[in-house]
């Protein structure tokens, strides 16, 4: 026996003990091709009520994006960031949570606040511009869309560590909840996905990360964004489990997230998913795609739009039929319907509201601010317009 | 906890996350370490092993990590009390502070306020090194949302901490490095009000408004002027936001005459606020402009050279003597 082998642990031989037993990296690393189920054997074995109800959300879905679009361009929505082709990890991001789990995504996750239960235009309140958060995050245990890349995956650790708390302090009280925190491939950039990360991985908190890796960031390219194997190989370095996922296969992201949640849940660990996706659409409706990515390259994806590959599967094991199709097509049809009903319906937000939840209780200053801007709103009812400028008054 | 000497401004901070973690089991501590440590400045001592390394958590070198975790646990209904080291080493949490913990309970109409308390140690005049002498208050005032508050006194380290935990705002609690020594013969057990400046010495002739690290000077530069035949009233604002104007404004209309005193850099900072607001409401009680007596325009600089930095008695009295008395 040397010195060095005195004061050991049994991982760290040879060293003193203050670094801690070093973790064999290899049980935490992706697999090395993303996990498909369509096209392969395993599909056969998925519960055809399930691949329904993925398609009945994902046709829901592509059509809201649509209208939401639609409504975008017609400037109804300031501004409407589509995720047209990411449908399939949306709705299986929501689908595989309990409802006493908790979700926070970011501006493009509309999809998935919508199948958490939310109204479609409360989903885009925020959008619409008249208020930030159209729902009430703690009924739909659903964050606000948030807009400050990354900022959301550490709300998620904080949250899922502190639900674990209390459930050391009250077993069975409802507390075993998983915190599922939504990501793009440019946001693992940030510093914020690695602070999230970091402490996960310490606090070995119920938390998910799924990494929806677009190829883009705005209008900058995964290759310029990272230099990792895959995203998906970032969560070793956390002492995370990484899974690699084909995104726009809808019943493996449901297979991959559904596993990750429970694994999460059963105190092993966090999980961090990568699903290989595209985005369809342009970064937002304010975006042009063509400026940094080629017709040829969309239309290579087009042919793996999430939608058909589910209706080709659904089609070709018979479980969708031209009935079948027309019923969820027309569901989506009401649904746009009512999407456009609702931003018909003129309805201009309070301007009184604006200081009503700056602080528990307003502050003197703010409580001098809202007098005067309702003394000002008063006038302004009472007083009969009066042209603008001499020359409009003359015309 | 006190000793033969009496209370320190950090047994009195202390003491009062003691109590709040004994009151309030949703009451959480974490920072960089706070546990075995018993944090830099030794302000958690002892409380990891009294409740625990859950409840006062030794977290990840990573100041955005830190708060962005208490955002979530505040989310789920918990009440985190975040330790920041020091003033420059909770910049890369502004992100969190001022897109979220600022703005929450705004941009969700009410539903999820965030009673986050973040504690950070400010200010210099303890010869640190570079990156550890900052007074950072107007970025932090700056932001509505934010309640900011700084004790000056054993007693309102006690009191206003216990009023910024209990808050349901989030507070940034700001620690005033150089009197994290001072001591008081009584220990604190009384909960300070949040929005309440109070006036600390009453003068006649003019009146020093101040707050933090520059109360203990103003107070010397009034004893100073006391034996030369001026009576300097002193206000210590305790709140920084909410803003106490009716207690300013009445002290500046006894005396007609004011001198803002803080540490930090003047341009663009508190006392440019401090100075209007007071001019807007006191106009016609002035018998000379609001004066300033504040850090210099310029990157904190090396200890040996922060004397010239810091207001000290001498410009401040020579502040007062500006305020036109020949009229």
């Amino acid at each position: 026996m040397t010195i060095l082998d005195a004061n050991t642990t049994p991982g760290l031989a040879g060293q003193p003990s203050s670094h801690g037993p070093r973790r064999d990296a290899a049980p935490l690393l992706p697999e090395r091709e993303p996990v498909r189920v369509l096209g392969t054997e395993a599909a056969g074995t998925v519960d055809p009520d399930l691949l329904r109800d993925l398609h009945r959300r994902l046709v829901l879905g592509r059509r809201f994006n649509q209208q939401a679009t639609t409504l975008a361009r017609q400037g109804s929505l300031a501004v409407y960031p589509s995720s047209t082709g990411q449908e399939a990890c949306q709705i299986a991001a929501a689908m595989v949570l309990r409802e006493t789990d908790w979700l926070f995504p970011t501006y493009r996750d509309t999809l998935a606040v919508m199948a958490r239960g939310v109204a479609p235009m409360d989903v885009l309140a925020l959008m619409r511009g008249h208020t930030h958060c159209g729902y009430d995050p703690r009924r739909y245990r659903t964050a606000p869309l948030s807009t400050p890349l990354a900022t959301q995956a550490c709300h998620a650790v904080g949250l899922a560590h502190a639900a674990r708390l209390r459930a050391a302090g009250d077993p069975g009280g409802g507390h075993d909840v998983v915190a599922l925190a939504l990501i793009g491939d440019g946001g693992t950039s940030e510093g914020d996905f690695h602070e999230a990360l970091t402490f996960a991985g310490v606090l070995n908190a119920p938390v998910v990360f799924l990494v929806q890796n677009n190829g883009y960031a705005i209008s900058v390219p995964l290759t310029r964004q990272s230099a990792a194997p895959t995203l998906a190989h970032k969560a070793v370095g956390y002492g995370i489990t990484g899974r690699l996922v084909d995104g726009n296969d809808a019943p493996a992201v449901h297979a991959v997230l559904g596993a990750a949640v429970e694994h999460a849940r059963s105190g092993r660990g966090p999980v961090l998913v990568e699903a290989i996706t595209y985005r369809l659409d342009a970064h937002t409706s304010a975006d042009d795609a063509t400026r940094y990515r080629t017709s040829e390259e969309v239309e290579a994806w087009r042919a793996r739009d999430p939608l058909t590959l589910l209706e080709r599967h659904l089609r070709g094991a018979g479980l969708l039929d031209d009935a079948g199709l027309a019923a969820v097509t027309a569901a989506a049809e009401e649904l746009a319907a009512s999407m456009r009903a609702a931003v018909a319906r003129a309805d201009t937000p309070d301007p009184r509201s604006l200081f009503s939840h700056v602080y528990a209780e307003p502050t003197s200053q703010l409580r001098e601010q809202a007098a005067a801007l309702a003394a000002r709103l008063a006038d302004e009812a009472s007083t009969p317009a009066t042209p603008a400028t001499p020359a409009e008054a003359q015309a | 906890m006190s000793g033969a000497a009496g209370t320190t401004m950090v047994q009195a901070l202390n003491t009062a996350l003691r109590d709040a973690l004994r009151e309030d089991p949703d009451v959480h501590l974490l920072g960089e370490d706070i546990g075995a440590l018993g944090g830099v400045f030794r302000v958690t001592d002892g409380l990891a092993a009294e409740f625990g390394t859950q409840r006062c958590l030794d977290t990840p070198l990573a100041e955005a990590g830190i708060l962005g975790t208490a955002v979530g646990m505040a989310m789920y209904g918990l009440r985190p009390v975040v330790e920041m080291q020091f003033d420059a080493f909770a910049y890369p949490a502004f992100e969190q502070l001022a897109s979220h913990v600022a703005k929450m309970r705004n941009r969700t109409a009410g539903r999820l306020p965030l009673p986050v308390t973040i504690r950070i140690p400010y200010g210099g005049g303890i010869g640190g090194v570079e990156h550890h002498s900052d007074s950072s208050e107007a970025y932090y005032a700056h932001t509505p949302g934010l309640h900011v508050v700084t004790p000056a006194t054993v007693a309102d380290g006690y009191g206003l901490l216990r009023a910024a935990i209990a808050s349901d705002n989030p507070v940034v609690f700001l620690e005033p490095k150089r009197l994290y020594w001072s001591s008081e013969r009584f220990p604190p057990t009384a909960v300070a009000p949040i929005g309440q400046a109070v006036v600390r010495r009453p003068g006649t002739d003019a009146t020093l408004l101040t707050y933090g690290p520059s109360l203990p000077v103003c107070l010397r530069a009034a004893e100073a002027a006391s034996a030369e035949g001026l009576e300097l009233a002193v206000v210590d604002l305790r709140s920084l936001v909410p803003f106490d104007d009716e207690t300013v404004c009445a002290a500046v209309r006894a005396t007609g005459r004011a001198v803002v005193v803080h540490e930090s850099a003047g341009f663009a900072g508190m006392g440019a606020e401090i100075a209007a607001r007071v001019t807007e409401r006191c106009f016609h009680h002035l018998a000379a402009p609001v004066l300033r007596v504040t850090g210099l325009d310029i990157p904190y600089p090396p200890p040996l050279l922060e004397h010239h930095y810091l207001p000290g008695v001498d410009r401040i009295l020579d502040a007062v003597a500006r305020l036109q008395w020949e009229q």
